[in-house]
């Protein structure tokens, strides 16, 4: 067992990134992830690897993306306006298939809005915040111990799959102080990058295998490497050929959501007999956790469905684990943005949504008393 | 190896329009490299957006094409966990130290140890001869048909005070010079930065001097005066011309010996 830290969900982030492997930090700071930033800066130099302080999150990402492809593997932390500054870039590491891990504490927005107080607004921003379609991981942790070990899920995906990973959590989550097990590195699964069989000569860096993925040759490796932002073909030159578009935007979306049941994970509560299922991610879901043990208490059928994996939408496992429920409740902290998918895929369902935008949580008496409109 | 070994023939000719002096800097760069004998194993060209930022597609090394302004920020991030690396960043006046001014500057303050060449035609060939920051002030392009009322950057300026430690200035007439200067450059341990005037007759030269490329290039023969010659010369006629040549060297720890000394004190 590894040793229990009494920690900040934030340290718990960049303890996470350092387990999985993480050795650049490129960032800003910004409130509330600040703490991200310092705990990398203190611990990095000491595992040879580097923190370095950007002029900006734009500069910040485009380090990452070009560490990540040095062979570090590379992240930042930011918050709402930051990750705003991040989205141009974040299409870089989409098309150009590099992996990295964006850590977004979200706060209260829009704009500068409510700078050093809570919200959940940017589920959409992580989703659709880029330009052009393609397809997103997002982790939403809800507790320290989440942080740490789904900081370390990010880096594994992001690596499995050639592709940036948004770990998504909240002011709240994030300076939430809890016991948390830092595993040791031997007790933790690390994925690392398929890198090149074939020769040098042969090596073409958007040549996928059978899974939809190219193997990357890091830069310095003797296989030339050529990482390219514009719709390239699989030798990594520019081709805007409607045919070559069709098929790497495809493929790109595909490697993804057609990967669902391996990257899409729930957490279910108490949802075996419920007749009515809360469905929530982040602090919310700890809210709803307990406003559930307090209805069961009182002999209603609740249950949580709390969302680890934001995007892409686990659609198929929240249908299996809310099939015998009547009705679903959406708790988060907007005005509906996750609900707007919940209600996307249950049509048949009657979706009621639990919100506040106040800069504050919701808390669970809150989440009973809304509870009390559902239909009995 | 020639300097033709780090040039992908195939994907000429060149994509430049015709006049464009573009293909005489991508020439003295694979010159440059061969003289250095630079491994392209352990070198990576870095571009950005706009015509020069094309120029990754000729060279047979790793290679970078991000998005405008940027170039020297995914450079940074290469650099860093891989010190062995050669990175070379290519990138024009409206990439370079407009949209990428900021990244520019902290870039040359953090002696980063790359090379910027930085091609500065005066305004955005590629989007269709708009003004840039360093089009000289009263300048034509198709966004101030009745001059620009900016002042322009100096590169070269910008890069010696931001705390580049290797600066240098040449144009497509005086071919020799820009290969000695890029090979030492990229030889120099530390932030280096070339800026060479480039010609675009396409856009700059047709608007501003009805001039072709071949007026264009006698204008930098008579522009271009060594930075020795040009030291000596009256304000007034320093107006005419700007230095070219070697304008600044230091010798200062880059970052990654800088950081790894760091790393040392605390492990």
């Amino acid at each position: 067992m590894g040793e229990v830290k009494f920690l900040q969900g934030n340290e718990a982030c960049a303890e996470g990134a350092i387990a999985a492997g993480g050795r650049f930090f490129g960032g800003y700071p910004i409130t509330p992830s600040s703490e991200i930033a310092a705990v990398a800066a203190a611990k990095l130099p000491k595992v040879d690897g580097c923190y370095l302080q950007l002029e900006d999150e734009i500069a910040s990402i485009a380090a990452v993306i070009g560490a990540s492809m040095s062979g570090a593997k590379s992240f930042t932390a930011t918050s709402g306006p930051g990750f705003s500054l991040m989205q141009e870039n974040l299409g870089v590491a989409v098309i150009g298939e590099v992996p990295c891990v964006i850590i977004n504490v979200s706060r209260g927005g829009p704009s500068t809005g409510l700078a050093t107080k809570q919200a959940q607004g940017d589920v959409m921003q992580t989703r659709w915040g880029t330009h052009g379609d393609h397809s997103i991981i997002v982790l939403a942790p809800s507790s320290v111990q989440e942080c740490f070990d789904l900081t370390v899920e990010a880096f594994n995906l992001s690596e499995k799959y050639r592709t940036p990973v948004i770990v998504l959590t909240d002011k709240t989550v994030g300076h939430l102080r809890e016991d948390v097990e830092i595993k040791k590195p031997e007790e933790l699964e690390i994925v690392d990058r398929k890198k090149p069989t074939c020769s040098p000569e042969e090596y073409k860096p958007y040549k996928p295998d059978t899974d939809m993925i190219p193997p990357i040759s890091n830069y310095g490796d003797p296989h030339l490497q050529r990482v390219n932002s514009s719709m390239h073909g699989e030798e990594g030159f520019l081709d805007m050929s409607p045919e070559n578009s069709q098929k790497v935007v495809q493929r790109l979306w595909d490697k993804i959501e057609k990967n669902i049941d391996d990257i899409g994970m729930i957490e279910t509560y108490h949802m075996d007999d419920a007749e009515t299922a809360i469905i929530s991610f982040g602090i919310s879901a700890r809210s709803s956790l307990q406003a559930v043990d307090k209805a069961r208490k009182e002999g209603q059928k609740i249950g949580l469905v709390q969302l680890k994996t934001l995007w892409p939408f686990p659609e198929d496992k929240i249908k299996e684990a809310v099939k015998d429920c009547s009705d679903l409740v959406v708790v988060e902290l907007n005005m509906g943005q996750l609900a707007l998918e919940v209600e996307r895929v249950f049509r048949d369902k009657d979706v009621l949504r639990i919100n506040k935008f106040s800069g504050e949580d919701i808390l669970p008496g809150e989440i009973l008393e809304k509870l009390k409109e559902v239909p009995s | 190896m020639s300097y033709k070994d780090y040039i992908r023939e195939e994907k000429l000719p060149l994509m430049w329009c015709k006049g464009c002096s573009h293909g005489i800097t991508l020439a003295s760069i694979a010159r440059a490299m061969d003289t250095l004998k630079l491994d392209p194993e352990k070198t990576v060209v870095v571009t950005g957006i706009g015509c020069w930022g094309k120029s990754d597609d000729y060279f047979r090394t790793h290679v970078f094409h991000g998005t405008h302004g940027r170039a020297l920020s995914f450079a940074t991030g290469i650099k860093i966990p891989k010190e062995e690396l050669k990175v070379l960043v290519l990138m024009g006046d409206g990439d370079g130290t407009t949209i990428g001014g900021n990244h520019f500057l902290h870039t040359a303050r953090r002696n980063i140890d790359m090379t910027a060449i930085v091609t500065n035609n005066f305004n955005y060939g590629m989007t269709g001869g708009q003004y840039s920051s360093t089009s000289p002030e009263g300048s034509i392009t198709s966004t101030s048909k009745y001059g620009t009322a900016e002042k322009s950057i100096d590169i070269c300026d910008l890069a010696i005070t931001s705390g580049a430690t290797y600066v240098g200035r040449s144009t497509p007439y005086h071919v020799k010079q820009m290969d000695n200067l890029i090979a030492e450059a990229v030889d120099h341990k530390g932030f280096s930065m070339v800026e060479v005037t480039s010609l675009c007759p396409t856009y700059y030269g047709r608007y501003n001097y009805r001039a072709n490329s071949v007026d264009m290039m006698k204008m930098m023969k008579d522009q271009g005066v060594k930075k020795s010659k040009y030291d000596e010369l009256d304000e007034s006629k320093k107006k005419e011309c700007f230095p070219i040549g070697k304008l600044h060297q230091v010798e200062e720890e880059d970052f990654n010996t800088k950081y790894k000394k760091v790393k040392e004190s605390i492990n």
